[in-house]
């Protein structure tokens, strides 16, 4: 089963939250923790865990070997992305606008724009016992986080060796969030009772609802704020699984990269009832 | 005319409740811009009136004729992003995962396939509550934030900055590192980078500041929430003096953040007596910008 720990609005606690239940449903259970948020990511920061391996990943872009180009112009007519040009007797790749659609290697004539492997980031994998944590990096310079997601969620599924994925996804609601979440068996939407916090969240919700994910809400740092998400998450009928009050404790443990939820009684008591939401909804999926 | 570009790398650390609050400081100096177009926020503080309004289409999907298809599944097999299914023996785009490269419209044999322009997103140029125009966008569901949009919000901001003779313009850039961000800080001329004293915090600062680096923009960081952990600050502070960033603020924990908020002000009009040491230590802030 795949869960995905999702928000519209950045620094609702989506790493606290995935670090710290991945911990705890490891005590009894196979747990897979991923971190996709490949532009920041941190939950590493937070575990203390046997490394394994590491796997660079890469994007393939088109490299022109004159030799053989008798300078058609085949290739930038069928590139949609103006990422290669004839200048001349010159054939220039602009490999940051290219997208890896193959369309000007695999129709020129001459074989003249093999396909090179072009380095995105690293994935790395780290183990104990119960868990299991890999982590996107995307390289600095790289722009396009989906392709580097799409990746390490892909070695991710190929271990397969884990009850449960927890996926602690980007923030937002654009592309590196909905490939983040495309498997996700349930999506939770972590936000902060807030006018920032709920404009994201609904952002969010509208996303997910049109993708047709199966969504619920948990609320952290519970008290800050006003009843707005409350009301707007009853009115759309989307089940607010926990509400973690806020706690200075628990923002002084995070700000020093601590797991909190085995100090802090409030916390935990939190925690369990996501556990729960969520064994609930495997045990009747396997029905 | 100059552009200064609020980031974070991390979210949550308090970017956008600085940036409006400086907008409030600038006044009608400045046209101000929300590039954080996948999760705006500006405008829940700012309460700008719409003036105009405007489509943003970028890029094509494709879409399949049915009457046309001969089902020979040459589209699927062609497709690099998996955005070509197949159900019941009919062939159908998923929009969502299609990049519109258009190879699959080009190898089609009973040409089947066109290319239709996507609406990724609207724009619009709006007057604000405290006297300065923003030009603010909405990205559309499921739409590539590849920074073409950031890239509109912001030239649209410039251009009219420089019809209105406004000397500044003041960017609520997006979060992160990649293209979205990168996009928001080309052309600025000085980069602020807010951030928190956190391991998280320091983490995606030293990121985010790689991404500015290679643009050799002149940059500053205010740090937020100080004092939950004085060590964290300080380790900052060694970061921000070894690569020559200028330290333009320490704002301590302020639960007057969230209580502005919720009122609908930014935090240099809340609390609005006398004693506000935020505020007094944005309007420095402010100071400091304009004699850049």
């Amino acid at each position: 089963m795949k869960i995905a720990i999702a928000s519209g609005k950045g620094g609702t606690g989506k790493t606290t939250l995935s670090t710290n239940l991945s911990l705890l449903m490891a005590e009894t259970m196979n747990i897979q923790l991923v971190d996709l948020d490949v532009e920041e990511p941190n939950s590493g920061l937070f575990l203390d865990l046997e490394f394994v391996n590491e796997l660079i990943q890469y994007n393939m872009k088109p490299q022109w070997e004159a030799s053989m180009c008798t300078l058609c112009g085949n290739c930038q007519k069928v590139c949609n992305f103006n990422a290669i040009m004839q200048l001349g007797s010159h054939i220039q790749v602009l490999p940051q606008l290219c997208k890896s659609c193959f369309a000007c290697s695999e129709l020129c004539p001459t074989n003249s724009l093999p396909m090179q492997k072009e380095r995105i980031g690293k994935v790395q994998h780290y183990q104990t016992e119960k868990l299991t944590f890999i982590e996107g990096r995307m390289d600095i310079g790289q722009e396009n986080a989906s392709a580097m997601i799409a990746k390490t969620m892909k070695f991710a599924n190929s271990l397969n060796s884990n009850e449960i994925a927890i996926y602690d996804a980007p923030p937002g609601a654009s592309c590196p969030a909905i490939e983040a979440t495309k498997d996700a068996d349930l999506v939770i939407l972590v936000t902060e009772p807030t006018p920032f916090g709920l404009n994201d969240l609904a952002i969010a919700v509208e996303t997910m609802q049109k993708l047709k994910r199966d969504i619920a809400v948990v609320i952290n740092r519970d008290g800050i704020g006003d009843d707005g998400v409350i009301n707007y998450c009853n009115k759309q009928k989307i089940d607010i699984i926990a509400k973690i009050p806020n706690s200075k404790k628990v923002a002084q443990l995070y700000s020093n990269g601590i797991i909190v939820y085995d100090k802090v009684a409030e916390f935990k008591a939190e925690l369990i009832k996501i556990k729960d939401y969520i064994l609930a909804k495997k045990i009747g999926s396997e029905i | 005319m100059k552009e200064i570009v609020i980031i974070s790398g991390k979210g949550g650390t308090g970017k956008t409740s600085v940036m409006t609050a400086i907008s409030y400081l600038a006044g009608n100096k400045a046209v101000v811009a929300d590039c954080d177009v996948d999760a705006a926020d500006v405008h829940l503080l700012l309460k700008p009136k719409i003036l105009k309004r405007e489509d943003f289409y970028s890029g094509v999907f494709a879409k399949i004729h049915q009457e046309g298809c001969i089902t020979c599944g040459l589209c699927r097999d062609t497709c690099r992003f998996d955005a070509i299914n197949v159900k019941d023996n009919k062939y159908s785009v998923d929009v969502v995962s299609c990049e519109g490269c258009g190879y699959c419209a080009r190898v089609c044999p009973v040409r089947a396939i066109k290319m239709i322009p996507q609406k990724a997103g609207e724009w619009f140029i709006s007057k604000t509550r405290v006297d300065n125009i923003l030009v603010h966008a909405k990205l559309g569901i499921g739409a590539e934030n590849s920074g073409k949009l950031v890239a509109k919000v912001k030239n649209e901001a410039k251009r009219i900055a420089e019809d209105l003779k406004c000397e500044y313009v003041i960017v609520d850039g997006a979060p992160g590192v990649g293209c979205p961000v990168i996009s928001s800080i080309t052309g600025a001329d000085y980069v602020i980078f807010v951030t928190e004293p956190t391991v998280s915090g320091v983490h995606d600062l030293e990121r985010v500041h790689q991404v500015v680096q290679r643009f050799k923009i002149p940059s500053g960081c205010i740090i937020n929430k100080c004092d939950i952990n004085l060590e964290k600050a300080q380790e900052i502070k060694e970061f921000l003096d070894k690569e020559d960033i200028e330290l333009l603020a320490e704002l301590p924990y302020d639960e007057a953040f969230t209580k502005a908020m919720l009122l609908g002000k930014t935090i240099a009009e809340y609390p609005d007596d006398k004693n506000n040491p935020i505020k007094e230590k944005l309007e420095h802030v402010w100071e400091v910008l304009q004699k850049k």
